[in-house]
């Protein structure tokens, strides 16, 4: 099968998004500027769950405990922002702290070779419990959240310039990771051993390759992405903590992480488009139109989940060894 | 039986160190012992045959000497040093390189970034080098005689290319002692000769070799040295000049085996069986079985030969209504049986050994008393309005288990406790008390002992004298040359040849198992 052919329902959508969004410009821009922005807004956390889901899957781990994680490291790094008043500090925290769940989740599914679903579970268990008992009100970032950094002459071009050179920093940070991951990923000696111990652990092993030393990396690095996405809503999208604030994203970004073959790039792609949905959907409650029927407008991305789910994805092939602890003997 | 263990553990007979040594090696799992007091010698440059039935613990002590397993007991001593070999990465670093009875290739990596893996070629400290490894295998093949496409990737290779990928990935890290466990077990017995030839080429460089196999002929057609196991314990070691087939069976097997079965002229009648232009598809969705037709009479043993993969499972599966059947007929007797159910196909007269027993053949965590009924239960007197009768099921059971030997203390022990061989047992026992009127044995004797194998061959030829249409599917050639009457050569699909047993040779079946034609 060639390239072209096999992303072709890519190419289509794509095109279909683009000439869509271009008509709307044509008549409402600040509008169309405005889904835009979100869309990105909106993917970002996405992105990252996936990028975490894809370190850890591509190594043989099932991670469903990236909610947990995101909305953990969303805790950690807003309550070391607010204390400090460091912005910088309480990212780095909230990275710490999804690295910590990630080992966590490695001591749980790889050294006791316990049940992945249940391990990433417990995640998500204690994530919940912690952060809503640890929960204060009241605290605020003494700084506000990150700032928006204007990207020189290239934030004053029409449309693009407000939806890609005028973001905040872990919005920028974010696009970069997407390529430099898929570049370590396809393209490095820690990638193939990736991917060659999710596929094949003991044929690994046998090359002299450490399957657990490969998953704890992975899933530790993994766990830094999804702190890295926590951190992103609390001091960056919101600017302060809320009880389960994190709303789904982490599943979502499972689905996003399938939808996208479990390629960085693919699943850049899969986030923006229910990026889309949903800045679609905000746009729509904004503007009062369907007002008649919010639930219906409400339902949009979800349908956009259960479709492209259900009819895009159809042949992936996830790594073969996921969800099967590994042992020697 | 000759000299056993020619050197004490402690002081080496010769002044030259073993390439590879093993000394006074002990393993145990839980209560079963794999390995004890095993001790091995691999001369430089020698062709070193390991052989023994499954489960005299060859692959335990290889897999020990490669670092997989860790030895309770005993020393690994390389150039008559004792080494640590605590991971295939110590193995590696002592140059000991092995292929493995199951390939452990990556199928969805090419065939240079699985040659390379763990070694890789780079650019600064992280980036692959993938042109590097291309480049580098194709010299490595090239020097070997080995030819191959480092860019292919490796699931759609044949088995045959993807065993060369493993004897190349070993070489590549400058193996100096290889082991093969069982690398014959997926080789038609072209690639197998080839293989052989290779090993040969390989030994003339300086390498010592460990080769293991079940396969009588083919220790004796290449090895220099063999040392037998039995029960985890090495029972003899001797060299092909002195000894031949009957003696290295009766020390894998402790008594003299029957290797050759006894058996009469067919004595054929009419058509029990008739397969008309099948049309199945794989898992995959491909075309697997492509337009085949077959007829097998009554008391006559009709062979498949064929390379794994040319459509002998879906031809099994349709014929036995677990698979559907996508174009064709399926005649038992006269009747149309075309997309029955598994249930009335059984009831009608087929009795199915299948190729996996444990996955298909039995329910492991059920006893044996009810393994023995999985195709009647539901029936008088095994079950009366849909109560089951425990009484006719557990008589029914002792009296097979006494008849067809069936090793085991209880008829309520749970089926997963049997041997492979009394697991085989179990399912022959069932399928052929039934009154059936063909009988479709898939692989019926992979992976058992030596004394199983002869038990459900007598079985088999038994069947097929009191009239009974056996239809034999099995990658052992030996097998089908041993059982078949008439022989099927099976090649993508489609039955490329159709003879009388007397009129095909190894040599032409062979090819055209490979080739689809002389």
């Amino acid at each position: 099968m060639n390239t072209l052919s096999r992303y072709r329902w890519w190419f289509v959508t794509a095109a279909f998004l683009v000439a869509f969004t271009l008509f709307t410009a044509e008549f409402q821009q600040a509008q169309t500027t405005a889904v835009l922005a979100a869309t990105l807004r909106q993917s970002t956390p996405l992105v990252l769950g996936a990028l975490c889901g894809i370190l850890c899957e591509r190594s043989g781990v099932i991670n469903i405990g990236i909610e947990g994680q995101m909305l953990m490291s969303a805790f950690a790094g807003f309550v070391v922002a607010s204390s400090t008043g460091d912005l910088l500090l309480g990212v780095t925290a909230g990275i710490a702290c999804g690295m910590l769940m990630g080992a966590f989740l490695a001591f749980l599914s790889v050294s006791l070779r316990g049940d992945q679903i249940i391990a990433g579970t417990v995640l998500n268990i204690a994530a919940i419990g912690l952060t809503s008992f640890f929960f204060q009100t009241g605290r605020s970032l003494p700084s506000g959240k990150t700032s928006r950094i204007k990207l020189g002459p290239l934030a004053d071009l029409p449309i693009l310039g407000r939806v890609f050179f005028s973001n905040r920093p872990l919005t920028y940070l974010t696009l970069l990771l997407v390529p430099v991951i898929w570049y370590a990923l396809f393209r490095t000696t820690w990638g193939l051993r990736t991917r060659a111990v999710g596929e094949h652990p003991s044929a690994a092993e046998t090359v002299g390759i450490s399957v657990v030393r490969v998953r704890y990396m992975n899933l530790i690095l993994g766990g830094g992405i999804a702190g890295l996405g926590g951190a992103y809503l609390s001091l960056e999208a919101v600017g302060s903590f809320e009880r389960m604030m994190t709303n789904g994203k982490g599943f979502v970004a499972l689905a996003v992480m399938i939808f996208g073959r479990w390629n960085p790039i693919g699943a850049w792609g899969a986030a923006l488009l229910f990026g889309y949905a949903n800045a679609v959907q905000t746009q729509f409650q904004f503007r009062g139109w369907l007002a008649d029927d919010p639930q219906f407008i409400g339902m949009m991305p979800f349908i956009v989940t259960i479709v492209v789910v259900a009819g895009f994805v159809g042949r992936a092939r996830p790594p073969a060894s996921i969800g099967q602890p590994y042992s020697r003997e | 039986m000759d000299d056993t263990n020619p050197q004490t553990p402690d002081q080496p007979s010769t002044s030259i160190p073993a390439a590879l040594e093993a000394v006074g090696i002990g393993k145990r799992f839980d209560t079963v012992i794999a390995n004890q007091d095993v001790n091995l010698r691999i001369e430089k440059g020698q062709i070193h045959a390991l052989l023994g039935e499954n489960g005299a613990g060859k692959s335990t002590l290889v897999n020990i000497l490669f670092g997989l397993y860790h030895a309770d007991e005993g020393e690994i001593r390389i150039n008559g040093t004792p080494v640590r070999m605590d991971s295939p990465r110590d193995a590696i670093q002592h140059r000991i390189g092995m292929v493995h009875q199951h390939f452990q290739l990556v199928p969805v990596l090419t065939v240079a970034e699985n040659i390379v893996l763990g070694h890789e070629p780079t650019r600064g400290r992280w980036l692959l080098d993938l042109d590097r490894a291309a480049a580098e295998v194709t010299e490595l093949a090239e020097r070997f005689g080995l030819a191959i496409d480092p860019r292919a990737k490796v699931e759609d290779l044949p088995v045959g290319i993807q065993q060369r990928v493993e004897i190349l990935r070993a070489l590549y890290r400058k193996a100096d002692v290889l082991i093969l466990d069982e690398p014959t077990a997926v080789l038609t017995p072209q690639e197998t000769d080839h293989l052989l030839t290779v090993l040969r080429g390989l030994a003339a460089e300086g390498v010592a070799i460990v080769f293991i196999t079940h396969k009588l002929r083919e220790v004796l057609a290449v090895a220099d040295r063999v040392t037998v196991m039995r029960g985890g314990r090495v029972v003899g070691s001797t060299t092909p000049a002195e000894t031949d087939e009957a003696g290295l069976a009766e020390m894998m097997v402790g008594r003299s085996v029957v290797l050759r079965v006894a058996k009469t002229e067919a004595r054929p009648e009419a058509n029990v069986l008739e397969v008309r232009d099948l049309h199945v598809r794989d898992d995959r969705d491909r075309p697997a079985v492509d337009g085949l037709s077959l007829e097998i009479r009554a008391g006559e043993i009709f062979g498949i030969a064929g390379v794994d993969g040319n459509g002998q499972r879906e031809l099994v599966e349709a014929m036995t209504g677990l698979r559907i059947i996508e174009d064709g007929t399926v005649l038992l007797d006269g009747t149309d049986i075309t997309g029955r159910s598994p249930r009335q196909i059984s009831e009608l007269g087929v009795a199915h050994i299948p190729e996996d027993r444990e996955k298909h053949g039995l329910i492991g965590q059920h006893s044996i008393a009810d393994n023995l009924v999985l195709n009647r239960y539901f029936r008088t007197p095994y079950a009366k309005r849909g109560i089951r009768q425990h009484a006719a099921i557990n008589d029914d059971a002792e009296r097979l288990v006494a008849d067809y030997d069936i090793r085991t203390e209880s008829i309520r022990a749970p089926a997963r406790t049997l041997s492979g061989g009394n697991k085989q047992k179990v399912i022959t026992a069932r399928e052929l008390s039934h009154g059936a009127r063909l009988l479709v044995a898939s692989q019926p004797t992979r992976g058992i002992d030596v004394g199983s194998i002869e038990f459900v061959h007598q079985q088999i030829v038994g069947q097929r004298d009191s009239g009974i249409a056996v239809l034999l599917v099995s990658a052992e050639l030996d097998e089908i040359l041993s059982l078949a009457d008439r022989i099927g050569v099976i090649f993508k699909g489609r039955l490329v040849t159709v003879a009388d047993a007397a009129d095909l040779d190894r040599a032409t079946i062979g090819r055209l198992m490979t080739a689809g034609s002389t």
